[in-house]
């Protein structure tokens, strides 16, 4: 294909250009042409494509999203807000912890190693980007049926991916979840959560600033993969019967991106950029876009200087391929000798493509030849906004008028038969045979990972200041009132850090939502924004930063609403942690909160296969006072454990199989008490002659509470029914093994 | 006492490595692989990781670095040597040890806690324990299966030469369940499992993987 340069496309305004096959609509065309005063290149036609995909631009999700803005509450931990690669906040001490969760659903149902690799990639650059050393992932996983056969061959894909590339890096992997669905069958969620450090100084912006700097962009060379990842996965709905579109998923190689984090900390400690951007989605058209954008706008880049893998690429490819572990960096010239020099040391290629410029245009050139002339807010920040229509579905008045309508355990052999049944469920039951395949240890700073309610890391081997991560969604809660569901998520993540004895700080989310071309699915998503805005509005908790993916549809059915929201928190000692479970016999088991008879989107309704009824309302007012009292008690606490899926049941059996040391517990309603799923409990484990104080604290917080039982013994006896730590152990551990071998 | 710390490209347990030295009572000192100095050390550690990305065979590229080079010299000399994880698929691919790392088993990577026995506590890296000493410290790796020949083996068991074996079920596929072995003179060991890993309860699942770094401080001031 002949170069098509701005010089060609002023002299040839009517020349049809492919801009549907590249996921763009007839009025954003037009809009191109109306911005450039002519038809755009074939390279500004790529980049624009790429840029304004519903993954890039946000074009769907922008108007709700900026509530999180327009609620935000006033805090003085945030020091870098929504809108760069990552947020940042303040955990004291001089340090600054940077977090973010992001989706790779698309590529991985297409390529599940390489799609979730990629994933963690993608997210580990996002937060390098910022200044900071990335310490820990976590991953939360939704598939479908967990013995669907496409199942045992995207979910092994998966994890081995996850494991194979963050393992590779150095990253401890600290958490994450694992659930199972129907709906998930044609569009598995793999969301990657990295958390990194820095000193406050070190933070680093996207942004080029001061004319005359060089663009240098270091990291692998540039290949034919992923070109048009964004456009061409990420936005659009799967067909049933379309191509696979495997060329538009990315490969990684971890090695390549372990030296470029080295190599990157190395440069940042010596202070040798102006600015910086990683190469993720929209590649090359992203960071040159955005960096320009973030600077007075100038910027000239000669493409055919760009190191490639495969020297047959065309320029419009190289400028959309989404090639991993690559970065751009603004370096004053001054500077540029010992930037080339560190790269040499880690090997890592390195090459100047540009300068800064004193206009604001942002101009690429191919061998002399301009072929792109754009301003570069257009491509990356103003992009199309879509209001698009919205209407509640037809099926939430439908499955809220009906109620659960489940058998409930009544007797020793049922009730005994219920803990077993959950305990073994793949949605309740062990995940070793997948956190097996992670390491937890590297670094030497993990205090908690899986099992524990959430993942904590120390910063700090003096001072022991660490911080806890959990990520929560309940989509069949979303699913029945997504607004209800969207806040009791917020409550559940936070409640998870909590029980630890760490303080909830900074919230990030991965909104995963069907197609917004669909109303009904477009109101799911503006419900769940407006019910998380208004949660961290009432908690205290700013959004620091987020993902959303849109169409995880197949045809038409959509997964459920699936908001991950990931919650932060400080604690100031981690020698002082709370752990998740008790490790001696004869502690006194209370459970904080009351139980009510919340059956609705409960696992053991969805073992039942009943996804009716009303969702529990978030009372977060109460939620706060209950984090209260955890932070307080975490003085005097053995253990704490939080009650979500799967309800006291779930909960007890995780609690004594995690140090093996059995309870009894007497109960006086069994089903329910073991059953729902009422947000908002926590069991802890106490000295007796600690009971006292916690019965205070309960009063000052009010917050219900109730004796369960006691510590010891060799089983789990709850009233009549006794299960051996042993038979609870096998059901709970074997799940996995059986269903992937 | 000076104890060095490698860094390939690509190494991840260097800083945990050096975190042990330094619990164990000696002083860290980062070598680097393109380096051919020593800095005057009186060990050497080989750590963890994927020294350039496993490419190849584990460990295939990293026996040519320039420090390498030194580190086979001196350890011929007698200098003790650890290599753990990547650290001893390096080891017997610079031929400092015999036999080989394998994928583990069942195909995929493992990490968990680990009970292993001290089986020969008289290399200068394993005085800190008693013989059959069982400790627990972590295991994480995907080729971590110990396989030589028949005649290699019984050369192993015969002089001695295993140092940790797996207790239980045989995590990874490793012949005689070997987790860890040193070479004839008894000076470089290497061991699957991460010692480094496992110096307090709080970031490990022991403090029982510090003897191997205790160990070395005394073999020096002896």
């Amino acid at each position: 294909m002949a170069l098509d340069t701005v010089l060609i496309a002023q002299s040839s305004p009517d020349n049809a250009q492919p801009f549907a096959e590249l996921g763009l609509k007839p009025d954003e065309y037009a809009r191109i042409k109306e911005i450039l005063g002519r038809r755009p290149t074939s390279s500004e036609l790529a980049m624009y494509s790429v840029m304004w995909s519903e993954h890039c631009s946000y074009k769907s999700s922008k108007v709700h999203l900026k509530q999180f803005g327009e609620k935000a509450p006033k805090s003085d931990a945030l020091l870098v807000g929504i809108g760069e690669n990552a947020g940042v906040v303040d955990v004291g001490q001089g340090y600054a912890v940077t977090f973010k969760i992001e989706s790779h659903n698309h590529p991985s149902f297409i390529e599940p190693y390489q799609g979730a690799a990629t994933g963690i990639g993608g997210i580990v650059r996002d937060i390098l980007t910022m200044g900071a050393r990335p310490i820990a992932v976590m991953d939360p996983l939704r598939f479908g049926p967990a013995d669907a056969p496409d199942t045992r061959r995207v979910l092994p894909g998966i994890v081995a991916g996850v494991g194979g590339y963050g393992n590779c890096l150095g990253l401890p992997n600290i958490g994450g979840e694992v659930v199972f669905d129907e709906t998930y069958i044609g569009n598995p969620l793999v969301n990657a959560l990295c958390v990194g450090v820095m000193k406050h100084s070190d933070i680093k912006l996207a942004k080029a600033a001061g004319a005359g700097n060089l663009v240098v962009l270091y990291g692998a060379k540039t290949g034919g993969d992923g070109i048009g990842g964004v456009s061409v996965l990420a936005s659009e709905t799967f067909g049933a019967g379309g191509s696979t579109k495997r060329p538009s998923v990315q490969v990684g190689d971890p090695f390549v991106e372990k030296v470029l984090i080295e190599c990157s900390l190395e440069i940042f400690a010596e202070d040798l950029v102006v600015g910086i951007q990683d190469l993720g989605g929209a590649g090359l058209s992203c960071a040159t876009s955005e960096l320009a954008s973030g600077g007075s706008g100038g910027m000239k880049v000669a493409l055919d200087k760009v190191p490639l893998r495969d020297p047959s690429l065309s320029p419009e490819e190289i400028l959309m391929s989404e090639s991993q572990e690559r970065m751009c960096a603004i370096v004053e010239p001054s500077k540029i000798a010992r930037f080339l020099e560190i790269c040499k040391k880690w090997d890592v290629t390195v090459t100047v493509i540009g300068e800064v410029t004193d206009g604001n245009r942002l101009e690429i050139t191919w061998n002399g030849e301009v072929i792109v002339n754009v301003p570069p807010r257009t491509v990356a920040h103003e992009g199309p906004v879509y209001n698009r229509p919205l209407a509640q579905p037809a099926y939430i008045n439908q499955v809220n008028s009906q109620k659960v309508n489940v058998p409930m355990p009544s007797g020793a052999s049922e009730i005994k038969a219920a803990v077993l049944k959950l305990a073994g469920a793949p949605n309740l039951a062990d995940k070793s045979w997948v956190t097996a395949q992670y390491d937890k240890y590297v670094q030497g700073n993990t205090i908690q990972a899986q099992p524990d309610d959430s993942g904590m890391v120390r910063l700090d081997e003096k001072t022991h200041l660490g911080v806890a991560i959990s990520t929560d969604a309940n989509a069949n809660w979303s699913y029945l009132n997504p607004y209800q569901g969207a806040k009791l998520a917020l409550a559940e993540a936070a409640r998870n850090i909590a029980t630890a004895g760490a303080r909830p700080l900074a919230v990030t989310n991965c909104l995963n939502f069907g197609s917004p071309e669909d109303p009904g699915v477009m109101w799911q998503f503006a419900e769940s924004v407006r019910g998380l805005a208004d949660g961290c509005l009432e908690m205290g908790l700013p959004v620091t930063g987020g993902n959303v993916s849109f169409y995880n549809q197949t045809g038409a059915v959509a997964i459920l609403p699936t908001p991950v929201i990931g919650v932060l928190g400080v604690i100031q000692d981690v020698r002082k942690r709370t752990p998740m479970s008790f490790k001696t016999n004869g502690l006194e088991l209370y459970l904080l909160g009351e139980t009510q008879e919340d059956l609705a989107g409960s696992e053991w309704a969805f073992l039942h296969g009943q996804r009716v009824g009303q969702s529990p309302d978030a009372d977060l007012a109460r939620e706060m006072r209950l984090i209260e009292l955890l932070l307080e008690g975490n003085a005097f606490f053995n253990a704490a454990h939080d009650l979500s899926q799967g309800g006291l049941s779930a909960g007890l059996t995780e609690m004594v199989l995690r140090y093996n040391v059995g309870a009894t517990i007497s109960l006086s309603n069994p089903a329910i008490d073991l059953l729902s799923e009422t947000p908002g409990r926590v069991i802890v484990a106490v000295e007796a002659n600690k009971v006292s104080q916690l019965q205070t604290l309960a009063t000052k917080y009010s917050i219900a509470i109730s004796k369960l039982g006691t510590t010891g013994g060799d089983s789990l006896a709850i009233n009549d029914a006794v299960i051996s730590l042993d038979e609870l152990r096998t059901v709970h551990t074997s799940t996995f093994p059986r269903l992937f071998g | 006492m000076r104890v060095g710390v490698i860094t390939f490209p690509g190494t991840l347990d260097d800083r945990d490595a050096a975190r042990a030295v330094v619990a164990g009572g000696s002083e860290a000192v980062s070598l680097w692989h393109a380096d051919a100095d020593l800095k005057s050390v009186d060990a050497v550690v080989l750590p963890g990781g994927f020294s350039y990305g496993d490419y190849l065979r584990c460990g295939a590229i990293s026996r040519f670095a320039p420090v390498m080079q030194l580190v086979i010299e001196a350890a011929g000399k007698g200098m003790p040597v650890l290599g753990i994880c990547n650290g001893f698929q390096v080891l017997c691919e610079s031929h400092l040890l015999p036999g080989a790392l394998t994928r583990n088993s069942d195909l995929h990577f493992l990490c968990r806690d680990q009970e292993i026995e001290i089986v020969n506590n008289t290399t200068p890296w394993t005085t800190s324990y008693k013989a059959g000493e069982k400790i627990v410290i972590p295991l994480k790796n995907g080729e971590g299966s110990f396989q030589c020949d028949d005649k290699t083996l019984a050369e192993l068991e015969g002089e001695g030469r295993i140092i940790a074996r797996y207790v239980g079920q045989n995590p990874n596929g490793s012949r005689n369940l070997i987790a860890g072995i040193t070479n004839a003179r008894g000076n470089v060991v290497g061991l699957m499992p991460h010692p480094e890993h496992a110096i307090n309860e709080l970031t490990g699942p022991s403090a029982q993987g510090l003897g191997f770094f205790t160990s070395i401080l005394n073999a020096m001031v002896k």
